[in-house]
């Protein structure tokens, strides 16, 4: 380690004005502090700090990531040879690696594209780079289909840190949660590739690996996109050869969704990992929650033949789609969420409802717990405008009284 | 027992290095020095040049906004030296002690109007501060209540000082706070520790707050006592410059003497000393630092609220706390942000030093990050425990938007008050300091 920091003490000056390599100091300054945590003293104020950075915090919720990851990419290569008939006849690490080169090129395009355009912004602006898009970069590959081309990602993750972070002033400073305009900016843009039952499994090869042609009777249509289309007054969700899902298989996970999204269980191994930790707000998970099921018991009274979503129970709800997702790890970014703890409960429970509610009665979205949190990202800073102007009314009625 | 008030919110920090409660000895310097930039607030006339004799007591320096607000020496003998800064800016003055300890004799007085004279002329009244703006008190202004804070609970802070409130300094504490009953229309609360055995005169009411830091400062204590509204004035007061005021007014001398603290992970033998304010801590820490080749800081007061003195500092008027901390300034953690952090000091369950038994932790200077903007929400409410939103008080301020700072609760709050609040911030800013500049730029608005 001595060595590594004399190499970069030495080669610091070169970066810092008037040296070589100036217009890439913020991009050194960024390789130094991930390595080296910097030295730097406090100058004002307490003289001994917490040792949490944002850096570190960062870091912890990609690690809660990584279980939805992991499963995501295992289930990409599940589904894959589910549909092509050879799942029984191939090894885990086959199906794994399947996944995983599916996966990692969207994991590559979303993170050069985004830390790209934050480092060429940050040197702009003589600004340290900020970690922010480590998390973001990470989300964006995990809310899309498998099938949607690397070309959009690219596009629609330029796009959101360009027009929903970087020119509002960047990590911080944000409106709406980047990982979901990307995911709004590619759902309105290119619907065909973000919906629908062609986009969910992969059935090509992937690098040469699993070429096979799907079974008979292969249907790619997500659970939810069955409900929407789904006519009467019953209802049986299948899996993409036909076979009957059980509420069970909605838990696990080991159905056709976005790439991170369809295990419940792998999410919530996440959102232990955020709330043991501290890192996200318990209120926030819990109230969205909390209004989901409620949303979806007051839902099931519903005619089900105009809405089949009412045929779901409060608990499948939760289990489907994006809803565990958006909750664990959407709706608790710090910076668009609300901020004040009585905020966050009705933040939350907004949230949950509003994922819902968009689910049954809109027909046209089959999915909508990531757009409830993009809505409610706005609604956030009213939320806890009410409940600042509640603290300023307690503080004002005491000059009432004392007079 | 007094009522005791409960404060969920604080920060229970511990650090290597706490004083072993008794006085090992009392240190007496040849030179003490008057440093202006202790008291806030305030602009300095000196009065003494070099080569003037001066006793323990004499002005050497006053208010220009009120004349009246004197500075006097701690100690008899010679002006030495007037240092002077940018732009003629007094730095310290610099007093020669003679040891013989001459003093100024004062009148024994015992009128509101006395009392208040006395306390002005006899350099006093620097240790009275107001909210709001936390400054010296505005001497034309009564204050509605005067909140007297008898307890510490900072990271190693001088809790014998406090215990000797009801030991040998009962009496000059007493006479103190009859001294400001005078002063005030409203109440006088004294603010302790349940298990306090502090005990007050009558007429005097007595406090207890249970919680951790910052419970012990004057405007949580205030908050959750008779909170400050706009247009009132309340006057927060130390217990331990109490008892110095009890002196002057038993004694008819000034008597600065203080029972400090010397603390820290890099003191050899952690224990209390007397001391006067103005002494270089050099020779408060002399013989008794352990040997190190890393920088050092020297702090007078606590690591949370104190001022980095350096070793060519001297002790603060207001403190009875002397910390010593490596600076860490060549430290260099190998991916910081990955480690387990067995060591680390932190309150984020995210280190791995947070799940293990409690132990006490060494930490440096270093910030452990870069600045940000504020990301993570409620984590400066967890360590601020009055019914003010701290995040948001902090980005009116930044913004200077004066309506907003005062419906938020500007006028309560001093910079002490954000000092939890910034050790845990993950962002890493500078709120003190924010504050600090805030309530410096309202006052300039306001008057």
């Amino acid at each position: 380690m001595k060595a590594l920091r004399r190499f970069l003490d030495k080669i610091k000056p070169n970066f810092e004005p008037g040296g070589k390599f100036a217009p890439l100091q913020s991009v050194f300054e960024g390789f130094e502090s991930f390595l080296f945590v910097p030295a730097t003293t406090s100058k004002s104020g307490v003289h001994i700090h917490d040792s949490i950075d944002s850096k570190r915090t960062m870091t912890v919720v990609i690690i809660a990531l990584l279980p939805a990851l992991l499963f995501g990419m295992y289930n990409v290569g599940y589904q894959h040879y589910l549909a092509i008939g050879e799942l029984a006849t191939t090894s885990f690490w086959t199906i794994f690696l399947y996944g995983f080169l599916a996966v990692l090129p969207k994991i590559l395009v979303s993170y050069i594209v985004g830390l790209g355009i934050e480092f060429i912004g940050a040197q702009l602006r003589h600004h340290e780079i900020q970690e922010g898009f480590l998390v973001s970069g990470m989300l964006i590959p995990m809310i899309v289909p498998i099938d949607t081309p690397l070309w959009m990602i690219a596009i629609a993750t330029a796009f959101a840190v360009i027009f929903a972070k970087e020119v509002f002033g960047g990590t911080g400073m944000n409106i709406f949660n980047v990982a979901l305009v990307t995911r709004a900016f590619l759902f309105f843009a290119y619907p065909s590739k973000m919906s629908g039952d062609n986009v969910f499994v992969r059935t090509g090869d992937t690098f040469g690996l699993g070429a096979g042609n799907v079974v008979d009777g292969f249907s790619g249509a997500t659970p939810l996109g069955q409900v929407a289309t789904n006519v009467g007054d019953e209802l049986v969700l299948r899996n993409i050869v036909g076979e009957p899902l059980s509420t069970l298989d909605y838990f696990i996970g080991l159905i056709p969704g976005s790439i991170g999204e369809t295990s419940t269980l792998a999410i919530l191994i996440g959102a232990v990992i955020l709330l043991v930790t501290g890192i996200a707000s318990w209120r926030i998970i819990f109230s969205v929650f909390a209004g989901g099921l409620l949303t979806a018991w007051v839902c099931t009274l519903v005619d089900p033949s105009v809405y089949a979503a009412a045929l779901l129970s409060p608990i499948d709800q939760v289990c489907l789609g994006g809803f565990a997702f958006a909750a664990v790890f959407m709706a608790t970014d710090p910076v668009t969420a609300a901020r004040t703890k009585t905020g966050k409960y009705i933040y939350g429970f907004l949230v949950g409802a509003m994922a819902i509610i968009i689910r049954v009665f809109n027909t046209g979205y089959p999915e909508g717990a990531m757009l409830a949190v993009l809505f409610m990202n706005a609604f956030a800073p009213l939320i806890d405008h009410y409940v600042v102007e509640a603290n300023i009314k307690r503080r004002m009625k005491r000059v009432n009284n004392t007079k | 027992m007094a009522n005791v008030v409960k404060l969920k919110s604080g920060l229970n920090l511990r650090l290597e290095g706490t004083a072993v409660p008794n006085v090992v000895k009392t240190i007496v310097s040849d030179t003490v020095a008057i440093v202006p930039d202790n008291f806030h607030g305030i602009v300095p006339k000196v009065v003494v040049k070099p080569g003037d004799a001066v006793k323990v007591g004499s002005a050497v320096m006053y208010d220009k906004n009120h004349p009246e607000v004197q500075f006097v020496s701690p100690v008899s003998g010679e002006v030495v030296a007037v240092e002077r800064g940018e732009r003629r800016k007094v730095m310290k003055i610099v007093i020669k002690n003679d040891k013989k300890d001459e003093a100024v004799n004062f009148d024994k007085v015992s009128s509101a109007v006395e009392v208040k004279q006395l306390l002005l002329q006899a350099g006093m009244w620097a240790y009275i501060k107001q909210r709001p703006y936390d400054v010296i008190a505005d001497p034309e202004v009564e204050p509605r209540d005067i909140f007297v804070t008898a307890f510490d609970n900072a990271p190693l802070a001088p809790t014998l000082a406090y215990d000797m409130l009801a030991g040998d300094d009962a009496k000059a504490f007493d006479k103190g706070l009859e001294a400001l009953a005078l002063l005030t229309q409203g109440k006088v609360y004294v603010g302790v520790e349940p298990e306090s055995k502090v005990k007050v005169p009558a007429g005097i009411e007595m406090v207890a707050f249970k919680g951790n830091f910052p419970a012990c400062n004057a405007g949580v204590q205030a908050h959750n006592i008779a909170p400050v509204n706009k247009g009132e004035t309340i006057w927060t007061i130390n217990a331990l410059d109490v008892v110095v005021m009890g002196r002057l007014l038993i004694e008819g001398r000034v008597d600065m003497m203080r029972t400090v603290a010397v603390t820290g992970s890099e003191v050899a033998s952690p224990a209390y000393v007397k001391a006067l304010p103005g002494t270089p801590v050099a020779d408060i820490l002399k013989g008794n630092l352990i040997e190190a080749d890393y920088a050092r800081r020297v702090v007078s007061g606590n690591v949370l609220t104190g001022v980095n003195v350096s070793i060519e500092g001297y002790l603060g008027a207001y403190h009875s706390h002397v910390t010593v901390i490596p600076e860490g300034n060549d430290t260099h953690d190998f991916l910081g942000w990955a480690m387990p952090g067995c060591n680390a000091l932190t309150t984020s369950r995210t280190f791995l030093s947070r799940w293990l038994p409690g132990r006490n932790r060494k930490p440096d200077a270093r910030i452990h990050g870069g600045e940000r903007a504020i990301i993570m929400s409620e984590e400066y409410d967890r360590v601020f425990p009055m019914d003010i939103l701290p995040e948001y008080l902090v980005k009116a301020v930044i913004a200077f938007d004066i309506d907003r700072m005062e419906q938020l609760g500007i006028y309560e709050v001093a910079p002490e008050d954000f000092a939890a609040c910034e050790f845990v911030d993950t962002s890493k800013l500078p709120l003190q300091d924010i504050i600090r500049k805030g309530l410096d730029a309202l006052r300039k608005e306001m008057n």
